[in-house]
């Protein structure tokens, strides 16, 4: 039993298919594009697949969050980055200064599939105990409620504790991506600033998330 | 009836590996960032279907917090990219050999 004895309706299966097809070609397209501009851009066709499959599973909060934090933020950033350092150029792909490795990769990866999709068949996919942080749907309830219900009862110290992340994550990116002043650049030795390329103010990227 | 759960499980481990080869065999640093993203993507993916096979909100919640690490994981990662190109205008990893003993 390992693709299952249900048949899902039309719409679903053509859904999950088209889907499916989406998020596998956009995943190939960030390995393989040379350019990196290119490869956000696939990244964002994946990341459009994956939100709109968590509609097709009930999980609607977490679709909008996806679009938002995702494709409007993240990617956005990644853009920033590569634009900002001017790196957007094509890559010699082809060249490989390691003998042997993609063959061996890939092989590992192969396996690698293999065994999860064994163990899973073997363990039934899904077993254990049901809803036991809490039912995902309550009836008359939207999954937003339920949702946040659970982040701000159950979880509340995991999101007070994200939100110290998220700010020593933009007070860390703020010292990374800092110029040095004049005096400690005076200080560093044989290692000359280049700021041919990075003109312009430090980093200012970061409030996007 | 919907998709079966194991439909989407398969999606998301062959996202993932994915995700995992690119690490593997590319060299620009952004390029592997973005196959973390990738494998992240398919975590969330694998984390929603248990949510709904097993009918637990834990599942979605797990979901948020990834996303918030996964935006954290970013702002970090690219800005570490800027400094280290500041230093050596390049973003291949195989240049990133300066703590090689």
């Amino acid at each position: 039993m390992i693709l299952g004895t249900v048949h899902p309706t039309i719409p679903d299966a053509a859904t999950f298919a088209v889907c499916a097809a989406i998020i596998i070609g956009g995943a190939f397209g960030v390995i393989t594009a040379r350019n990196a501009v290119h490869a956000a851009l696939s990244l964002v066709l994946t990341l459009f697949g994956v939100a709109v499959l968590f509609i097709e599973q009930q999980a609607d909060f977490l679709a909008v969050v996806q679009i938002i934090v995702y494709a409007g933020a993240i990617v956005v950033l990644f853009l920033f980055v590569i634009m900002f350092l001017g790196v957007d150029r094509r890559e010699d792909v082809a060249h490989e200064p390691l003998h042997g490795q993609r063959p061996m990769a890939l092989l590992l990866i192969v396996v690698a599939l293999g065994g999860v999709i064994a163990l899973g068949v073997g363990a039934h996919w899904a077993t254990g105990a049901h809803a036991v942080a809490g039912p995902s749907h309550l009836k008359g309830h939207p999954n937003v409620y339920v949702l946040g219900k659970s982040v701000f009862t159950t979880y509340l110290f995991a999101f007070e504790a994200t939100a110290a992340l998220l700010v020593i994550a933009v007070v860390g990116a703020v010292v990374l991506a800092r110029r040095p002043r004049m005096e400690e650049r005076a200080k560093e030795t044989g290692a000359p600033e280049e700021p041919a390329a990075v003109g312009g103010a430090p980093d200012g990227g970061e409030g996007a998330t | 009836m919907s998709i079966p759960g194991e439909w989407y499980l398969i999606l998301a481990a062959a996202l993932f590996t994915i995700g995992a080869l690119g690490l593997l065999v590319r060299r620009n640093v952004l390029v592997m960032f973005m196959c973390i993203e990738l494998m992240l993507n398919a975590a969330n993916l694998t984390f929603v279907t248990f949510s709904r096979m097993l009918g637990d909100i834990g599942g979605q919640v797990i979901v948020f917090f990834v996303l918030v690490v996964a935006a954290a994981e970013v702002v970090v990662g690219l800005g570490i990219v800027v400094a280290i190109f500041r230093r050596r205008a390049s973003t291949s990893a195989d240049d990133l050999h300066i703590l090689k003993g």
